[in-house]
């Protein structure tokens, strides 16, 4: 701005900021200046523009701004949007930049021209701006980056285009760079758009303006909602908007159109840094116009505000993200991903644990010439699966399976290939992303291992997220098939997951059409042009998975695994539990079930609603074990808890089968001691393994039944190991895997040294060669998560033990801060389950951080209904309970608890049913104990 | 426990806590006049004074039975009387003669009454004892307060120490206490320290006002618990909040001017507090529930029935009480654990404990040494 030396260069003037100022604003941002008008429009005039500009703030300071953040906003929003950013620019870099932020002519609070302006005119607008402001000799050594918003992200684009010696990357929220003729435009739009409404919704009324402050998913600041509006409280005022609307290039027709191509196309050709921050819960910007972004700017960083929509910028704090990008991008700060990915790439091939990579395909080929059986579906004897709904409680816990279907490993080979082939024919390449909705069984095995030999991407987002949390999921990763069973097609036609519908299985055409599905896999015919070429075998280190967490611990997040990295999940568990060729297991856990071929091992699915795991019974259970003589049994631990109930209901055939079981995993949630012993009755034989991990990390650690029992001993204060108790002992590493703790500062935050530490409690880390690559489009996630080069942060708390063993003892975000310090909350739980009648307890705090209080919220064991026993009721517990809950914890923790109350069952997710959900029973406990009435948890 | 006959407090007499000569500290050779000891509160922070080494001066209408029957004749010596009223000038001048300090807990705690009457004994009664230190030139002053002061009787937790809100506080009780209170911090000079403490619910053995009233009525059924008594309240064992009120008093050169909330700082639902001592003395705790919305008008019927109504018994529910025993409220101690460099001693458990031995003796227990203060 010093260099500024033309004589007939306007200078800015105060802006029309009112005294009572506008929430966010420092006074002196706020500004005008004039320009001389070069749009075919309206060329000559001169027009008064309003913006906000950090300018004056860094004269202020003395600082020389590295660049310059040219902020854009679309319709019907002005400069306000970007007030936090013109707040941060000067501080929150490791230079400083200069934030411009522009009201656009008939916008906010600029000139209200009394044109129609077109993109052109909108385009030649903004760069009469900068020339008049000296941006375009003064932007700084970093030039402009262009930060954007709705129609706001073609018109700086467009201006990037006349610029391309100043524009030096571009960020995008959320936004549209192209449409394309004969596409649909979004129906909030088209509803503005249309001839009745356009003229009143847009102008006459504030309606327009209304419904797109209405798309802010959080809560107004009314004072900040009152500023929004304040330039557009006249019809005469809003005209800026109803000409905006006017010029949305819907199609060739469209004046605006053809420059829009030309911008589009720009944006295309030119490889300038680019970041997305994209809210996806938008009814106007949809995925679609993310998808087209992303085709445009391959490299670009992309980060998805899981929970935002449409005004991302103001429901989230973009500033962070967006300036510490810009370090990475432009100031010499390292890549925090990159520099994770090196760190791990380098640390696994110096493991003395290293192994060459399979491919997750290979034993499949090497077997396609044996006969002996490879995978086996049970289901119900006798009639198909219609009868499955009417199910009685006491029919299905009685009811015989028998083998529906089974696939020798040479067939199970020929279904691959001619699955590949279909998939190939309907356009599925390597890195496509395919939806699979299938049930686990040999239906599924046989897609997944098609993808896998393809290269595609598999995408497995499963039911227990429930449809709303599928529905975020699948927009989120953008499919572009959807390969699923009937009932996963017509959900996806209801709620509009993304991907072209494929029928898993064969129909009539016209039941294809009913479920608009292009075609079934199994009587698909491939096209006979379609020559059958071999196809590459897919590289390593491209992504094979997206796996999405069960979203106990917020949205549901999509998890990338390379084929390297899911060749090594079956490693460790081939080497950890030293399963392989030959061995039988039972498929009944989802993530490992498609592990069986991989590892040479025959599966079987047991009869059961794979959609619910506590419909396993344990007949189902012993007849998929006895149909193959299985020795492993892969199960979730609310289908256990259903076995163990139901274990009366199996005849001698079946009792005998299961004592044929040598070894049982049970992952995906904590799993109790009552439980495991239970199974132990089951199958005396088999070690109980109940493996620790996360879908990031699956599994981590392992522990068995019989080193639970141990370390309950170890953890004796007198007489123990230094470290063993307070928390659930997890065990050691499996094969290839490492863990640290991050120690805690007094606030809660893990920031000192990795350790193995006995007794240091910490957030912990975890590195394997089966670790997640990276949490998809997620890049702010994935930056925070790997901030440790070479580790995931799991976001749980735990410490070490003197023998090596990991104590878990809750999660970061479940952490409790009382006057006296930090406390977590597995030890008080664990402590408080060993009362007879607690089924599950979880500590919880109340109050303000740093004050909080415990408080123990116990399930109870419900006691069977009599006349004239009284119903658990939600709310305090009864004094005895109380009393013995108080005093228990505190002998075991030392922690004096504030309050116990009970409930009839604790909210859970939906996937486990078995991870409680901490902060929604930290809000109903303090609901409860402000004392307002006592609802359900 | 079957319905029996009410219960009806014991005798305090030959119940009462022991001073012993021997845990006296040297004499300070310094009086301190001690307003209000004939209460629960004010006369252990009476009988705290005397065993640090003060010469405690009772000020009150009512003979300081407890203190002096807790009294061994070392301690006597220490102990002096001056029986009359805090809103009288004359009484309040010759009380003062020659003090050093006034630790001033009297007040007029109920909650109905009309608004003269608080303002009289409260805020006046302040103001006048303020005078005449000031007059005196006596540079020590601790105003015993309430947490009430500063909240509006919406539920709240952790709350910090806030500053005294008249114009928000529910009930003339706290309203005159919050006038009081911002009165003697106005008082607050180099000349003249003043601290504010405001102990929040003090509980204890022989505690007419909350203890054996709670008792009492549970025994007759007559305590609902509202909205299943889940709120949750900080409470304050009496023993420990005299002890910070002694602690504010040593520590006035640092403290003054600040006012205090005092409590165990161990947060226990409404119900549960109920119980422990209903189960102290022996008693069936209450079983019935209501629903606060219900208790609250009825408490808005009975203060306008009893506003009417001539004499001195309290009513069974007033609005007020129905806002505190429905609505959360304790209290983020770590500044005030921090200025006075102090914990409380006496855990709930172990003071509900000595309310089961003064209440509930068993006979190897020695009545005349139920809880000596040392």
């Amino acid at each position: 701005m010093a260099t500024a030396n033309r004589t007939t260069r306007p200078t800015p003037r105060p802006g029309p900021i009112p005294l009572k100022r506008w929430p966010g604003v420092a006074r002196d941002a706020s500004r005008v200046i004039d320009a001389e008008s070069t749009a075919p429009v309206d060329s000559g005039s001169l027009r008064t523009w309003h913006f906000l500009d950090n300018g004056p703030e860094l004269e202020r300071q003395g600082l020389d701004p590295v660049g310059t953040i040219l902020c854009v906003h679309g319709n019907p929003t002005w400069s306000y949007l970007w007030r936090n950013v013109v707040a941060a620019g000067a501080n929150s870099g490791i230079q400083p930049w200069r934030v411009v932020a522009v009201d656009q002519l008939d916008m906010g609070y600029s000139e209200r021209t009394g044109l129609e302006r077109s993109l052109e005119d909108r385009v030649r607008d903004l760069g009469d701006f900068t020339r008049a402001l000296g941006l375009d000799d003064a932007a700084g050594p970093e030039g402009v980056v262009t930060l954007s918003h709705d129609w706001g992200g073609l018109i700086s684009q467009g201006w990037g285009m006349k610029h391309p010696d100043l524009h030096r990357g571009r960020i995008f929220t959320n936004t549209a760079l192209h449409h394309a003729q004969g596409e649909e435009i979004p129906g909030a739009l088209r509803l503005a758009l249309h001839p009745a409404v356009h003229g009143k919704g847009t102008r006459s009324t504030t309606a327009f303006l209304d419904v797109t402050l209405s798309l802010h998913k959080g809560t107004w600041d009314p004072e900040v909602r009152k500023t929004f509006r304040s330039p557009y409280t006249s019809p005469a005022a809003r005209e800026g908007i109803q000409n905006f609307v006017a010029d949305i290039p819907v199609d060739e027709g469209h004046r605006s159109y053809a420059a829009m191509q030309r911008i589009a196309q720009a944006v295309a050709d030119d490889d300038l840094p680019c970041l997305v921050l994209w809210g996806p819960g938008d009814p106007v910007f949809k995925q679609r116009y993310l998808d087209d972004i992303l085709a445009r700017n391959p490299e670009a960083t992309l980060h998805r505000f899981d929970k935002a929509g449409h005004l991302v910028a103001e429901e989230e704090d973009i500033s962070t993200v967006l300036f510490t990008w810009l370090d990475e991008a432009y100031l010499g700060a390292p890549d925090v991903v990159e520099r994770h990915r090196v760190v791990r790439e380098k640390d696994r091939k110096a493991s003395p644990l290293a192994l060459d990579y399979r491919p997750m395909v290979s034993e499949l080929e090497e077997r396609r010439d044996d006969d002996s059986l490879a995978v086996v579906d049970m289901g119900p004897a006798g009639r198909g699966l219609k009868d499955r709904s009417g199910d009685s409680e006491r029919r299905s816990r009685t009811r015989q399976a028998t083998i529906r279907r089974q696939l020798s490993w040479r067939e199970l080979a020929e279904q691959v290939d001619r699955t590949a082939e279909v998939l190939r024919d309907l356009g599925v390449q390597a890195g496509t992303r395919v939806n699979l909705m299938v049930p686990p069984g040999s239906r599924l095995t046989t897609l997944i291992y098609a993808c896998l030999k393809i290269g595609a991407v598999i995408v497995v987002a499963d039911t227990g997220l429930g449809i709303k949390g599928l529905t975020r999921a699948l927009r989120g990763a953008s499919p572009e098939f959807l390969v699923g069973i009937p009932q996963a097609l017509l959900a996806a036609k209801t709620a509009g997951w993304p991907g072209r519908r494929v029928l898993a299985g064969t129909a009539h055409s016209s039941t294809l059409r009913l479920l608009g599905a292009e075609t079934g896999i199994e009587s698909h015919e491939v096209s006979a042009a379609q020559p059958t070429t071999p196809w590459n075998a897919p590289q390593p280190d491209n992504v094979a998975a997206i796996l999405y967490t069960s979203g106990s611990t917020g949205p549901a997040k999509g998890v990338a695994y390379t084929h390297r990295q899911l060749s090594s999940m079956r490693d460790a568990i081939q080497n950890t539990y030293g399963l392989g060729e030959g061995a039988g297991l039972v498929a009944g856990f989802a993530p490992f079930a498609l592990l069986g071929p991989a590892l040479g091992a025959t599966s079987v699915t047991p009869d059961m609603d794979v959609t619910q795991p506590k419909t396993l019974t344990a007949k189902a259970l012993a007849q998929a074990v006895r149909a193959i003589s299985a020795t492993v049994v892969f199960a979730s631990p609310a289908a256990l808890m259903n076995v163990v109930e139901t274990r009366e209901d199996m005849n001698e055939d079946e009792q005998a089968a299961m004592q044929g079981v040598e070894r049982l995993l049970s992952a995906g949630a904590p799993i109790t001691v009552p439980l495991l012993e239970g199974m132990e009755e089951i199958c005396p034989h088999a070690k109980l393994h109940t493996p620790y991990g996360m879908t990031e990390c699956l599994p981590l650690t392992d522990v068995n039944l019989d080193q639970i029992r141990e370390a309950e001993r170890d953890a004796d204060p007198q007489d123990g190991v230094e470290g063993a108790g307070a928390g659930v002992c997890v065990g050691t590493p499996v094969y290839g895997a490492r863990v640290q703790v991050v120690p805690l500062d007094d606030t809660g935050a893990a920031t000192g040294e990795p350790t193995h530490t006995p007794g240091i409690t910490g957030e912990i880390i975890a590195a394997a060669p089966h670790a997640k690559d990276h949490y998809d489009r997620l890049w702010w996630t994935e930056r925070t998560s790997a901030s440790i080069p070479g580790w995931h942060r799991t976001g749980d708390v735990g410490h070490f033990d003197a023998t090596g063993r990991l104590w878990v003892e809750g999660r970061l975000s479940h952490l409790i801060s009382t006057e006296s310090g930090l406390l977590t909350p597995v030890a008080g739980e664990t402590a408080a389950e060993k009362i007879s009648g607690v089924r599950r307890a979880a500590v919880v705090g109340v109050g303000p951080w740093g004050a909080q209080v415990p408080v123990v919220v116990v399930e109870r064991e419900s006691a069977p209904a009599r006349n004239g026993s009284r119903a658990i009721k939600d709310g305090p517990a009864p004094q005895a309970l109380a009393r013995a809950v108080r005093s228990v914890v505190e002998s075991a923790t030392g922690v004096r608890v504030a309050a116990i109350l009970q409930v009839r069952e604790h909210p859970t997710d939906i996937r486990h049913n078995s991870k409680i959900d901490r902060p929604r029973l930290a809000a109903w406990a303090d609901s409860v104990l402000s004392g307002g009435k006592v609802r359900k948890p | 426990m079957s319905k029996t006959a009410a219960w009806t407090a014991p005798d305090p007499s030959g119940r009462r806590a022991i001073l012993p000569d021997s845990s006296l500290e040297n004499s300070k050779d310094r009086t301190v006049v001690v307003t209000g000891a004939s209460g629960l509160l004010g006369s252990r922070v009476a009988l705290k004074l005397i065993r640090a080494g003060y010469t405690v001066r009772c000020f009150q209408r009512r003979d300081a039975v407890a203190v002096r029957e807790s009294l061994q004749p070392k301690g006597l010596e220490r102990f002096e009387q001056h029986r009359g009223s805090i809103t009288h000038p004359d009484h309040v001048s010759r009380a003062l003669d020659g003090a050093d300090a006034v630790v001033h807990l009297a007040a007029k705690v109920s909650v109905t009454g009309p608004w003269e009457e608080y303002v009289e004994t409260n805020v006046t009664g302040t103001r006048i004892l303020l005078e005449g230190a000031r007059a005196e030139g006596i540079g020590r002053f601790v105003q015993v307060s309430s947490p009430s002061v500063s909240h509006a009787g919406s539920a709240f937790m952790g709350q910090g120490n806030q500053p005294a809100d008249p114009d928000n506080a529910r009930g003339n009780y706290a309203r005159s206490k919050a006038y009081a209170e911002r009165l003697a911090l106005d008082y607050d000079s180099q000349d003249l320290l003043v601290g504010v403490v405001r102990p929040h619910l003090v509980w204890g053995p022989g505690d007419t006002q909350l203890v054996e009233r709670v008792i009492e009525r549970a025994s007759r059924g007559g305590i609902p618990l509202l909205d299943a008594g889940a709120a949750l309240i900080d409470s304050t064992y009496v023993d420990n909040a005299a002890e910070a009120v002694l602690r504010d008093f040593e520590r006035l050169e640092t403290v003054h001017g600040k006012p205090l909330v005092i409590s165990n700082g161990e947060p226990r639902t409404v119900g549960e507090l109920m119980t422990m001592m209903c189960e102290a003395a022996g008693v069936q705790p209450p079983q019935r529930t209501v629903p606060a919305s219900v208790a609250k008008l009825a408490g808005s019927v009975v203060e306008k029935i009893w506003a009417r109504r001539p004499g001195a018994d309290e009513p069974p529910m007033t609005r007020f009480l129905a806002e505190q025993l429905s609505t959360s409220h304790w209290f983020d101690q770590r500044e005030t654990h921090e200025l006075l460099d102090w914990k409380p001693e006496v855990s709930i458990d172990e003071g509900m404990e000595s309310l089961r031995r003064y209440y509930r003796p068993r006979s190897s227990e020695n009545t005349a040494s139920l809880r000596p203060l040392v």
